[in-house]
């Protein structure tokens, strides 16, 4: 709250900064010798001054945020004095988050002493103070920035140019803050598995074929062995991804080629929104059209012709999967077909070849890595997808290939995994991390070869 | 194959017959009743400036306007007096008797050999490998490629350059072995060595095919022509013998368009 009226106050001052910058730049070329020009446009002078403004005012509030809670907590309890020397961690920890309920005035673990309610009392004050602070700090800040960065306007002032390299610093940091993110969930997600192997061996997690994660609470339980061997729901998001890819990948690619070479303009037009509108439905409602309606279809189709289906199973996960990616499909590869220069099917059709010759043995050829590189991105999409295998699939690990049983799925068991009340380091709790890498990792390397192969492609036609 | 020596080729025989062709783009008509009478075994050239509907006059032949949405031809086109336009005519058929050569080189993305082999598989004129394997030879040696290409015949037909690849068109278009051939600004996109061999190329070939051919370069029409039609704003002004059109116009457009005063 306090973040976003600072933000406010800045961005207000820098367009004043704007004003005046401008206002400024114009007075000293009208007032004048007559023969001062400035050097830049006086909408550069202003843009110069705003940023003046608002750059530090924001790099502070940037500062700032980062460091308050930590400062918060560090004057918090210095106002017990030696009380807290000598705890272990989590004493502390849990010190100071009665402290804050006191402040609060939410409920806490102990009654409260006399100590306790003074620190909560600094707390709170100090709280109410700090935003206050800020607001006037990063206010003068802008304000100093605003008046420097008018001094130094003058007619010859190389604005423009001062615009244009704090306009790439920006987009640098921009840049730099989506890099650094992702490198950042990356790294806990690699530490965090790190951890799991410290407690589950590599070699067991890899190749293991028994997947029960329940973790005994007490030594006396029973029922539950937490055997970690992955391999059963690996074999699982395998076998529903195939089965997927069987749906989408020839129901995509004739749409995508009736599409790109047999349909009428106005024909295409219609039907390539109406493909793209399946794209945009949310999956979760994919998923329970394939828990309600697909599943008991196929389970009553099994029992007429005398199978064991049950009522969860890798089929209709897979094939409502399948549905769901041929979007992905039929749009990227109908993109690559048409991209297919004319003038090649006209060579063709030159020399006698019919249309599905043509296609068949000139345009498919020539679109083929384009239409790989679709279906790669289209499998990776399969593997990461949760929701219909949620509620679809089931949650029992089998490793089994037979598609009218329950399988289970990476997702599914990593979103299993994560809801429930295990303590945060129990093996059960950070297998999802591995779980997560591995995924993470298969996905990367299937998105890098489809980008890989789709930029060769490219090459060629350009 | 030989003539009997007292009978002399039939040079006069119009291969081809055009008669009040229309042409229209959606709305828009690009050719008014064309017609036009193109002499076997010559070379006839389309010249006029862009847009006059050239292209759109060569395409009409292979019945190639029929794969553009919105494009009606009307009127009366007749090779080897057969009517290319009855409901009756295998239009694919029709496709490999008149071969396409395009503006830009368009090489199948496949080795050489495979390019010169598509339209021999297609249409089953190879009874054996050692057949089509004599097919895409002759082609190429036709096509005055075949020093150039024998050594490397599994190579893409990408990886030759601009000339060589139109003359691997040309190659792939005559594997098929058609009466006519029909080529579009063939060497636009060439330089003028590439172009000089082009020409020549189609000087030797005129022998065995009738060529039309499209140009926008008028020494070119001059070079390589017998007979050359003047198009204009989607009206055929005027058609003679390429000495005739260039020396002596009878239309004073034609006359102002090779003199450089449009175009
Ligand atoms: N595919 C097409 N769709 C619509 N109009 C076209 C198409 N192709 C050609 N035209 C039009 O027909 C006319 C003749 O074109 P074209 O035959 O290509 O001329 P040229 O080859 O003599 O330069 C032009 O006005 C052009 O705009
Ligand atoms: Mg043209």
């Amino acid at each position: 709250m306090s973040a976003f009226v600072v933000t406010a106050v800045i961005l207000g001052l820098a367009a004043l900064g704007y004003h005046l910058g401008r206002g400024r730049a114009r007075g000293l070329v009208s007032n004048g010798s007559g023969t001062a020009r400035l050097h830049s446009l006086p909408g550069y002078h202003g843009g110069y001054v705003a940023l003046w403004c608002a750059l530090p005012a924001f790099g502070l509030l940037a500062l700032w945020l980062a460091l308050e809670p930590a400062a918060l907590r560090y004057q918090t309890l210095s106002t017990l004095g030696d009380q807290v020397d000598g705890l272990a961690p989590e004493r502390v920890e849990l010190l100071y988050n009665d402290i804050r309920n006191l402040a609060a005035g939410t409920a806490t673990s102990r009654a409260p002493d006399a100590g306790l309610k003074a620190a909560a009392d600094s707390h709170a004050r100090l709280e109410a103070l700090l935003p206050w602070a800020l607001l006037v700090v990063a206010s003068l800040l802008a304000v100093a920035g605003l008046l420097y960065g008018r001094r130094r306007l003058t007619p010859a002032f190389r604005a423009r140019n001062a615009v244009e390299r704090s306009l790439r610093w920006i987009l640098i940091a921009s840049s730099t803050i989506a890099v650094l993110t992702t490198i950042g969930i990356v790294l806990s997600l690699l530490f965090e598995a790190l951890r799991f192997f410290d407690k589950v061996p590599l070699a067991e997690f890899l190749f293991g074929l028994e997947w029960s994660p329940q973790t005994a609470l007490r030594a006396d339980q029973v029922g539950s062995s937490g055997s970690f061997g992955a391999v059963p729901i690996f074999a699982g998001t395998a076998l529903i991804s195939l089965i997927a890819m069987l749906v989408a990948v020839p129901v995509g690619l004739f749409s995508a080629i009736y599409l790109a070479e047999y349909a009428k303009r106005r024909v295409r037009d219609v039907v390539k929104p109406v493909l793209e509108i399946l794209a945009g439905i949310p999956t979760v409602v994919y998923g329970f059209f394939a828990a309600l309606t697909v599943a008991p279809q196929v389970r009553g189709f099994g029992e007429a012709v005398g199978l064991d289906v049950s009522s969860e199973s890798a089929l209709v996960a897979g094939v409502v999967m399948g549905i769901m990616i041929i979007p992905f499909v039929s749009s990227l590869s109908d993109d690559v077909i048409t991209a297919v220069p004319r003038s090649l099917r006209e060579g063709s059709y030159g020399l006698g070849a019919t249309q599905s010759e043509t296609i068949r043995q000139v345009v498919l050829p020539a679109a083929l890595p384009g239409i790989v590189g679709s279906i790669l991105l289209a499998v990776s999409r399969a593997i990461g997808e949760t929701m219909i295998v949620v509620m679809a699939a089931g949650l029992a690990a089998n490793l089994t290939a037979n598609p009218f049983q329950a399988v289970t799925t990476v997702t599914v068991q990593i979103v299993t995994l994560l809801i429930g009340d295990q303590e945060f380091d129990s093996p059960k709790t950070l297998a999802a991390f591995a779980l997560g890498l591995v995924l993470f990792a298969i996905t990367l390397v299937l998105n890098i070869v489809a980008l890989v192969i789709v930029r060769k492609y490219r090459e060629e036609y350009d | 194959m030989s003539l009997p020596d007292d009978t002399t080729p039939p040079e006069a025989a119009n291969m081809i017959v055009a008669r009040d062709v229309d042409v229209h783009y959606d709305d828009k008509q690009a050719l008014f009743g064309v017609s036009l009478d193109v002499v076997g075994g010559n070379v006839t050239a389309l010249i006029g400036p862009s847009g006059c509907g050239k292209s759109t006059f060569l395409r009409c032949l292979n019945r190639m306007n029929d794969v553009i949405e919105g494009c009606r031809v009307s009127g009366r086109i007749e090779i080897e007096g057969e009517d290319i336009y009855d409901r009756s005519l295998d239009v694919v058929q029709l496709r490999a008797r008149v071969g396409m050569v395009f503006q830009k080189p368009n090489p199948f993305p496949k080795s050489i050999y495979d390019n010169i082999a598509y339209g021999p598989r297609i249409h089953g004129l190879a009874a054996s490998r050692g057949e089509l394997d004599e097919i895409v030879e002759r082609s190429l040696v036709r096509a005055g490629l075949w020093d150039e290409a024998k050594d490397r015949l599994r190579q893409p037909g990408t990886s030759l350059s601009g000339g060589q690849q139109q003359r691997l068109c040309i190659a792939r278009a005559i594997a098929v072995d058609p009466q006519v051939v029909l080529m579009d600004e063939p060497c636009s996109a060439l330089d003028p060595i590439a172009t000089a061999r082009i020409e020549e190329l189609i000087d030797e070939l005129r022998q065995n095919y009738t060529i039309l051919i499209v140009t926008h370069s008028m020494q070119q029409a001059a070079r390589v022509s017998q007979r050359t039609a003047f198009f204009h704003l989607g009206y055929l002004v005027e058609v003679g013998t390429t000495e005739q059109i260039f020396t002596n116009p009878h239309d004073s457009r034609t006359q102002d368009y090779i003199t450089g005063r449009f175009g």
